[in-house]
């Protein structure tokens, strides 16, 4: 037995209202970068739909994930080694910009530059790859809330599994959305299909990277991924992907997707697993059994035994305590109502879902019936095939009996807290039904329903005796300008392109970017010199030609010009991306 | 020996030189600039005709270096020595080599074209990119060109390189150079030969880098890779002289004002 713990959400996708607030934040925290501007760490589908990009759970075509051989062992289904090898110099299971969409800003700058005239000046959209005008025909969101999907909902890979009939009804039936991160799987066929081995999984919390440094381009990863979770940025050439925000895991914050969650959805938290049994339980012959065989992986951290080992492995007791705490654990193990995505990819998956209980509440309160009393769901569940067909294909392979499971104990912990405030007893026989208790269904219910951020979010810190090579604690004397810069300055222009130099800390480098983005229109059309791009400001420091010219002496610099920037007696006074309440700078400029 | 003081520089110190700057530049290059070392691929902008050109190309390219291992650094002793004659040898040479030439010529041009013809892709191509194509394409061309006017055109055996270039370019590397054998080899070879040794002096500072890094050692480690955070450590190795002493008070950046 091998213990090793890894980082792990659960969405529960009943309280998900598709606001993408997730993805907008994880965007202007990750990718708000020329290079990425279709890449979407985070993205929220609503689901019947194609997903992003457009049909990647078809893996007829894109040949993502593992498949396994008739002697039983695992192999990437865009073929092994020699194979990678072999089509280096063209990947043929590449998705193109067309199979994500042409990226694209609008030229902002007419409606004010325009010259008066007859009629009122438009914004034309302008293609960020060629800088021409473009029509616009599809994006990360084209279907959302099913928009347009009587064109497109045919084509939905996993609809396709169900017969025709179905999903022409299953268009006046049901809608969820699923929001999507990249998986950090046990398994990962990313990290396998890597010829560099740029790509690795961390042993101490099991966040999948792409090491920058020896990331030479090749591709193959964006191939193996069959949730198509990892990106290649067209202006650096390197693959990018989810970091599961690990900057913040390492000081205990949550991901940025989970701390902005509108609905308190998401969940993070540690999960012990055997990595010795990683392989076998991926090469489980039916797809059906891999659900099963993904949980027999899992280890309990309440169990002496298991406790015993993780020390032996090194894990700290701080983390060991995290595991035994951790929510995710609770969802996936004792109340059994998560489930993996598209566990038939054989990469064992852990960001796991609560599957949605509304679309068949919906259903039950819109033909006249009690949407929340036990008995008719409980029917509704067993006889709405169709919602159940289709949950079944994203969340276990096919196979109906878990996602029907799952449904029965959220229809039991909806009706039965009904019960509760309306003053009565919770109603033990549904509890009973289901295989659980009437204390057990409340302590679910609080986790799912009313639990608090302490209680969502259970992350370890990294080890302080380490801290100073947090990335978050990087030297902040070695960026822009300061005496320990390495390439890459604001403009991020090294000796060899933008792409070139020593790459600054994630965290600041996205920080950079920012600040150069506030202070122009767009990377390409007319812009007006010295104006303000005011969507990207983010209210701190004095972008030039934001403010009027100071009266004191000219200076556009509150901080007064004398000292040099990033000098190292100068970091109160510098830091214009302090707080507010600062003591040390006059970010407003008031004086 | 006799030879005149231009043959020296061309056949001498050039080659050099050009070692010198090639091996020199691509250390610098990696320790300085490993994030930029990368083949900036293109195929996300266009596929259609990547995947005619570039397999054609870069497995073209591939016979060609092989051939020239084979005339360059094989003497020709060695090869009549196992029974290969000088006709054979100049047959299978010439035609193994035509065909070869021909994809890698076919292959640049279609990516040449590509280049030009589809937006993202010409957008995406630096003043380096262009500088290197050049290059690139005049030691391709010249060489083709010496084949076929040297080896094809003049009929009979062709041009016997082997008696001079060969001893030549070994030579070099046993370090005791003899420029004179150069001095009557056709001027299409001759061609050839400069503009190679400039490419491969820019070589380091192009993308042509990602030849280096060939994942040669990817059939020979397990799949899945695991790091530990420690060792992988953070984003940026620390330098010499800003090892900290102890943990800065803020965890932001300090920016500097516009």
């Amino acid at each position: 037995m091998k213990v090793m713990a890894q980082m792990t959400m659960v969405m529960n996708l009943d309280k998900c209202i598709g606001c993408h607030t997730c993805s907008v934040t994880c965007k202007q925290a990750w990718t708000n970068r020329t290079g990425t501007e279709y890449v979407w760490f985070n993205n929220v589908e609503t689901r019947p739909g194609l997903g992003y990009p457009r049909t990647y759970e078809d893996q007829e075509r894109w040949q993502g994930g593992w498949v396994r051989t008739r002697r039983g062992r695992l192999k990437l289904r865009a073929g092994g080694r020699a194979k990678k090898l072999a089509t280096i110099f063209h990947n043929p299971r590449l998705p193109s910009i067309h199979d994500y969409y042409e990226p694209w800003t609008y030229e902002y700058d007419m409606l004010l530059s325009a010259p008066q005239g007859e009629h009122t000046p438009v914004a034309r959209p302008k293609s960020l790859l060629t800088g021409d005008d473009m029509s616009i025909r599809w994006s990360a969101n084209w279907d959302d809330d099913l928009g347009g999907s009587t064109a497109t909902m045919q084509d939905d890979p996993v609809l396709k599994h169900m017969s025709e009939h179905v999903a022409e009804e299953l268009e006046q039936t049901f809608m969820f959305y699923l929001p999507r991160i990249c998986e950090h799987c046990l398994n990962p066929s990313c990290v396998a299909s890597c010829p560099s081995g740029a790509m690795y999984k961390r042993v101490e919390d099991g966040i999948v990277l792409v090491d920058q440094d020896q990331c030479r381009g090749w591709r193959m990863c964006v191939t193996g991924c069959p949730y198509k979770k990892v990106y290649f940025n067209h202006k650096t050439g390197k693959a990018e992907k989810c970091t599961l925000c690990y900057p913040r895991l390492e000081v205990g914050l949550p991901t940025v997707c989970s701390e902005t969650c509108v609905g308190r959805l998401r969940y993070l938290g540690l999960v012990l697993y055997d990595a010795d049994k990683v392989g076998t339980a991926a090469a489980t012959e039916d797809t059906r059994d891999l659900l099963a065989a993904q949980r027999s992986v899992f280890l309990d951290p309440h169990d002496p035994e298991v406790v015993t080992a993780a020390r032996s492995e090194g894990i700290p007791d701080d983390w060991i305590d995290a595991a035994q705490r951790s929510p995710v654990w609770r969802l996936i193990h004792d109340y059994e109502v998560a489930l993996p995505l598209h566990p038939e990819y054989r990469t064992l998956p852990m960001v796991w879902y609560v599957p949605p209980l509304s679309p068949v509440v919906d259903v039950v309160a819109s033909s006249g019936n009690d949407g929340e009393d036990g008995r008719t769901l409980f029917a509704a569940i067993s006889q709405l095939r169709i919602p159940l067909e289709y949950l079944a294909g994203l969340f276990s392979a096919g196979d109906t009996a878990p996602v029907e499971r799952v449904l029965r104990r959220l229809a039991a912990m909806r009706s039965g807290m009904r019960e509760v405030n309306l003053g009565r007893e919770f109603p033990e026989e549904h509890a009973a039904a289901v295989g659980m208790t009437g204390a057990q269904i409340q302590e679910m219910y609080r986790l799912l329903a009313i639990a608090k951020y302490s209680e969502r979010y259970v992350i370890p810190t990294a080890h302080t005796e380490i801290a100073h090579d947090l990335d978050e604690m990087a030297c902040s004397l070695d960026v822009d300008g300061g005496p320990g810069m390495g390439g890459q300055g604001t403009d991020g222009a090294g000796p060899f392109g933008s792409s070139s130099g020593r790459p600054t800390p994630v965290a600041v480098e996205n920080f950079h970017a920012l600040a150069a983005r506030q202070t122009a229109d767009s990377p390409y059309g007319p812009s007006t010199p010295g104006r303000v791009n005011l969507l990207n400001w983010d209210g701190n420091g004095r972008p030039a030609g934001l403010f009027p010219p100071d009266d004191a002496g000219g200076s556009p610099s509150p901080g007064g010009g004398g000292e040099p920037p990033g000098a190292p007696g100068s970091l109160p006074g510098g830091r214009q991306d302090a707080t507010h309440d600062d003591p040390g700078g006059s970010p407003g400029g008031a004086r | 020996m006799d030879v005149n003081p231009a043959g020296i520089v061309l056949w001498v110190v050039v080659p050099y030189v050009t070692f010198a700057v090639l091996v020199v530049g691509s250390v610098w290059r990696y320790r300085y600039d490993k994030f930029g070392w990368t083949t900036r691929s293109s195929e996300l902008y266009e596929k259609r005709l990547l995947r005619l050109g570039s397999p054609l190309f870069h497995y073209g390219l591939l016979l060609v270096i092989l051939g020239h291992l084979m005339g360059l650094v094989v003497p020709k002793e060695w090869t009549e020595a196992v029974g290969l004659s000088e006709g054979a040898y100049h047959f299978v040479a010439t035609w193994l080599g035509s065909v070869a030439a021909l994809a890698v010529v076919a292959g640049l041009l279609i990516l040449v074209y590509r280049r030009r013809s589809t937006g993202p892709v010409f957008l995406a191509t630096t003043r380096t990119d262009k500088l290197m194509y050049v290059l690139l394409g005049g030691s391709i061309l010249t060489g083709a060109w010496a084949t076929v006017h040297t080896q094809i055109l003049a009929g009979g055996h062709g041009y016997d390189y082997r008696q001079t270039i060969s001893p030549w370019f070994r030579s070099l590397w046993y370090l005791q150079p003899e420029p004179a054998l150069m001095a009557g080899v056709p001027a299409a070879f001759q061609a050839h030969l400069l503009v190679a040794m400039l490419l491969f002096a820019v070589w380091p500072f192009t993308r042509l880098v990602h030849a280096f890094s060939a994942p040669v050692q990817y059939p020979f480690r397990p799949y899945v890779v695991y790091r530990s955070r420690e060792a992988s450590g953070a984003a940026r190795a620390p330098r010499a002289g800003w090892d900290p002493t102890t943990t800065p008070p803020t965890t932001g950046p300090s920016r500097r004002r516009p």
